[in-house]
């Protein structure tokens, strides 16, 4: 009974020992955050960085808005900015804090959903695309028909990652709209697809970096960096740019309304906004960063990558995701919830 | 009365006594009730309120009254043609859930009613031993048994490789992420629960009565049906009431076999307070499942005392 | 010939022994490869206990595993304490009105799916951290409380229901006080029964995922939460490692457990 006092207290007071300087609590996506720039922030600072994971932007809004979560900072996707924004879940940022501020890149610098980057710091951004294991299906990868309408070797073998905005927009190009649409005859095609194209699949989980890596997932939607990862390991496996429409999407870091350690958290930002930092984000998962002058610090392998430099036949069909309209984003939920027996 | 005055006296000093005893009785289970009163049964009433809320945009609820949540359970509207039909999005899942959880009963009670014999008739000395063979696995974390058995079947998991290794098979044979692998996880995962009450109920059951049905010439087949069975049935109750009820709200192992795409209930009403942004319809599926494990334990324990109290 | 088994079934036996090889393969296999060279967790390459150090490198895992041991140690402690009144106040007494009443509520956790529970108590916790800002343990202290109350309750009522008032008559025409006869006599009695409540408390509250993965909040994993994030996202023979750690620590408890058992009898 001693002991257990001894070791609560302990654990309370080794806490706070060892943060002098306090946390910071970072809600992220599963498998996004370098260790090694995390280490690299806690020695630097002092700061102890824990990270909570979420799999999906729209699981990450729910725990949000539920409250009482003691986050300080979390990283949702651009079409979420501004949801989180009108919410008032997250707060204007302080500029004069953040001195490398200008390190963002000219072209995210000044985007339509958060002006002047009052609002969200660059994390990294990317594009959702086909994977598939080539030794399973050599045919023609660059198409949405890979999932919604699968070639017999892969029928029953396919992951649908679980991201509503991606795969229902997604779906929504292959039968000719433009995401976002209002559209019903084009959103009613694209539900009627998703919902015949399920039975083929095999899951709806995350976590293709390992799956794919070890074959127990022959072919998936996935986003590309994810994907490099997997090819890193296991040569056959091809990321896609589906012809018919994809998705380019950006992850921003915001500073939570309610957070507990806003100081750290201004600090964690403007660490993050320094070229070597982003780099070393970037190496870690894979994906391309928004901080001028990063390049120079980039592993040699994503220079070429065709994951991460898009190939020029197919920068046309690359669709920035957008913020939908609510009723635009109603009809997706619908449609997504459908599709969920 | 004559006799009313004398028997009073004593009976208020027993009285007092008998009371004193039901209030020091409520007293000392006070600090049990006051927790769960506060953490388990005040929750449970906010979760039934919620059901009757209205779905906030972006999850959580509005503070309105709506019967969206409890109408959505069975019935959906299409989104496109405003035509009401039945949920069979939300049928299949409690189709499933509870077609599942039946077969897991069943496996783990063909399965289990031998294995609970077996320990049940070792000799004193080793049934120690076996006893606590079966015991380890119930107390095995229930991730690390989940986690087990996927290690088992993936496709590049223990049974697939030995098949490749042994010729038997040219490709990887696809056990995982189907509802098959649910249920050998659950069945794994429930075994030990339904040997335990089985082996109790035995362990109990006087063998001299076997020795009874062959002397009277019935075979084995006989002896166990007309003599074991009636016998050891509070057992196989118990046993049933324990694997099927966890197993109907099962979360953990579909989740981590079944791939996100074979739902269980307990999957669907996660999703609802996460992506799927409806926490009425949540809280209303909450309520039902616990509805339904009220009635299945009712019909169950009913199903017990028929036979006559033994 | 043969000698005829009273008790031998048909079939019975190789079922039986099939059940407990089937039990035990995947657990074996689990450990086994835990101490696998190679990254494969089917394919033997050699052996290696590099896992367990990575394991124990990694400092979100330890962090967890503290965290798991600290809560369950203060959910034993509550759930036991007020399993042993409640079971003093409902076993070998007169039956009363509101008897059954306190049977059900105590035991109300294990009637429920803990789906539920985690659900109701995610909507109850998260309108108290808004309305208090309070962001610590005690709500996954609370919750698993009450998860563990009936797990500690019935085997303390077990042992209590078993036990013969005789020593406890005897004292009290020694003149000893309820107190002494309490302290004295019927505590050290229940012993065993409050044990093995406490044990089950224990475990089950290491155990505990559903519940705990809607409760916590920042930072607050524990080592049942953190494998699960683990499964969920893509495995190496580290979660195998962590895994044959945490069972190396069930079997002890449970060792402990049938052997304090078999003495008291």
């Amino acid at each position: 009974m001693n002991r257990l006092i001894a070791a609560t207290a302990l654990l309370m007071t080794s806490a706070a020992l060892a943060n002098a300087e306090g946390v910071l609590n970072l809600y992220n996506w599963g498998n996004y955050t370098s260790p090694e720039m995390i280490a690299k922030f806690e020695a630097e600072t002092g700061i102890k960085v824990t990270i909570t994971d979420y799999d999906s932007n729209d699981t990450a809004l729910a725990k949000i808005e539920a409250g009482g979560h003691g986050f300080d900072l979390v990283v949702p996707s651009a079409n979420f900015i501004s949801i989180y924004r009108d919410k008032g879940l997250i707060a204007e940022l302080d500029l004069s804090k953040l001195a490398k501020h200008s390190n963002i890149a000219p072209e995210w610098a000044n985007v339509e959903w958060d002006a002047g980057r009052k609002f969200s710091v660059p994390w990294q951004w990317g594009t959702t695309g086909v994977a598939v294991n080539t030794s399973v299906y050599g045919g023609d990868i660059n198409t949405s028909s890979i999932w919604l309408d699968p070639p017999p070797e892969l029928v029953g073998k396919i992951n649908v990652t679980p991201e509503m905005n991606d795969v229902v927009n997604l779906a929504i190009m292959y039968v000719g709209g433009l995401p976002c649409t209002e559209d019903t005859a084009i959103l009613k095609k694209a539900r009627d697809v998703l919902v015949a194209a399920k039975p083929a699949w095999m899951s709806m989980d995350y976590g293709m970096e390992d799956k794919m890596a070890v074959g127990d997932v022959p072919a998936s939607v996935y986003w590309n960096g994810g994907i490099l990862r997997a090819r890193l390991i296991n040569p056959d496996v091809v990321y896609g740019y589906p012809r018919e429409g994809y998705i380019v999407w950006m992850d921003s870091v915001a500073l939570l309304s309610d957070a507990a350690n806003v100081d750290n958290a201004y600090k964690f930002l403007d660490f993050i906004m320094v070229p070597e930092h982003a780099a070393m984000i970037s190496a870690f998962a894979r994906y391309a960063n928004g901080i001028a002058g990063s390049d120079a610090f980039m592993p040699d392998d994503m220079k070429t990558a065709p994951e991460v430099v898009i190939p020029e036949e197919f920068k046309a069909a690359g669709h920035f995701l957008p913020t939908c309209s609510p009723k635009a984003q109603e009809y997706v939920t619908a449609i997504w919830t459908e599709l969920q027996k | 009365m004559a006799t009313a005055p004398l028997k009073s006296a004593p009976r208020n000093a027993e009285q007092r006594a008998a009371a004193q005893t039901v209030r020091r009785n409520w007293l000392l289970s006070a600090p049990a009730l006051a927790l769960v009163a506060l953490f388990a049964s005040l929750p449970l009433g906010i979760v039934l309120v919620y059901s009757f809320l209205e779905a906030g945009q972006y999850g959580n609820v509005e503070w309105r009254f709506s019967t969206a949540g409890w109408t959505s359970v069975i019935l959906t509207r299409d989104i496109f043609d405003g035509t009401v039909g039945f949920a069979d999005a939300h049928l299949t899942i409690i189709w499933r859930s509870v077609k599942l959880s039946l077969l897991t009963t069943l496996i783990t009670l063909i399965v289990g009613f031998p294995t609970a014999w077996f320990i049940a008739t070792r000799p004193p000395r080793s049934r120690a031993l076996w006893l606590f063979l079966i015991t380890v696995p119930f107390w095995t974390n229930l991730l690390i048994r989940t986690f087990a058995i996927n290690e088992i079947i993936r496709n590049e998991g223990l049974i697939n490789t030995v098949l490749l290794r042994l010729g038997l098979i040219a490709e990887p044979l696809r056990m995982i992420y189907t509802d098959g692998a649910v249920l050998v996880g659950m069945a794994y995962v429930f075994l030990p629960l339904m040997v335990l009450p089985l082996f109790a109920a035995m362990d109990r059951f006087d063998m001299r009565l076997l020795e009874a049905g062959y002397d009277l010439y019935a075979s084995r087949w006989r002896v166990l049906r007309r003599i074991v069975l009636p016998i050891v049935r509070p057992g196989v109750v118990a046993g049933s009431i324990l694997v099927f009820i966890p197993a109907l709200g099962a979360y953990v192992t579909p989740r981590v076999l079944g791939g996100g795409k074979n739902m269980m209930l307990g999957n669907f009403i996660e999703l609802q307070f996460g992506q799927g942004r409806n926490w009425p319809l949540g809280a209303a599926f909450s309520m039902a499942l616990f509805a339904v494990v009220m009635l299945a334990m009712l019909a169950f324990v009913r199903a017990a005392g028929r036979e006559g109290g033994r | 010939m043969r000698r005829f088994s009273i008790t031998s079934l048909p079939g019975f036996t190789p079922i039986a022994l099939l059940a407990f090889v089937a039990l035990y393969l995947p657990i074996i296999a689990l450990v086994v490869f835990s101490f696998n060279a190679s990254k494969s967790m089917s394919v033997w390459g050699g052996f290696s206990l590099h896992w367990y150090e990575s394991a124990w490198a990694n400092d979100a895992m330890r962090d967890a595993t503290t965290r798991s041991l600290v809560i369950a140690g203060w959910a034993t402690l509550i759930s036991t304490t007020a399993a042993t009144l409640a079971a003093l106040g409902t076993t070998r007494t007169a039956a009363f009105r509101g008897r059954t009443f306190i049977y059900g509520m105590v035991n109300q956790t294990l009637m429920v799916p803990e789906i539920v529970t985690a659900v109701s108590l995610l909507i109850f916790f998260a309108a108290i951290k808004v309305a208090t800002g309070y962001q610590g343990l005690a709500y996954l202290v609370l919750a698993h409380s009450i998860w563990c109350m009936p797990l500690a309750y019935l085997p303390i009522r077990a042992r209590l229901e078993g036990m013969d008032l005789a020593l406890e008559t005897a004292a009290a025409d020694l003149y000893a006080s309820r107190w002494q006869t309490l302290r004295r006599i019927t505590l050290p009695l229940m012993m065993p029964g409050i044990i093995a409540g406490a044990m089950l408390a224990f475990v089950t509250s290491l155990d505990t995922v559903v519940i705990t993965e809607f409760v916590k909040s920042a930072g607050q994993d524990t080592l049942a939460t953190f494998m699960l994030g683990q499964l969920r996202r893509g495995v190496t023979p580290e979660v195998n490692a962590i895994s044959t750690g945490l069972l190396v620590l069930t079997v002890l408890l449970l060792a402990a457990f049938f052997l304090i058992t078999r003495k008291r009898g």
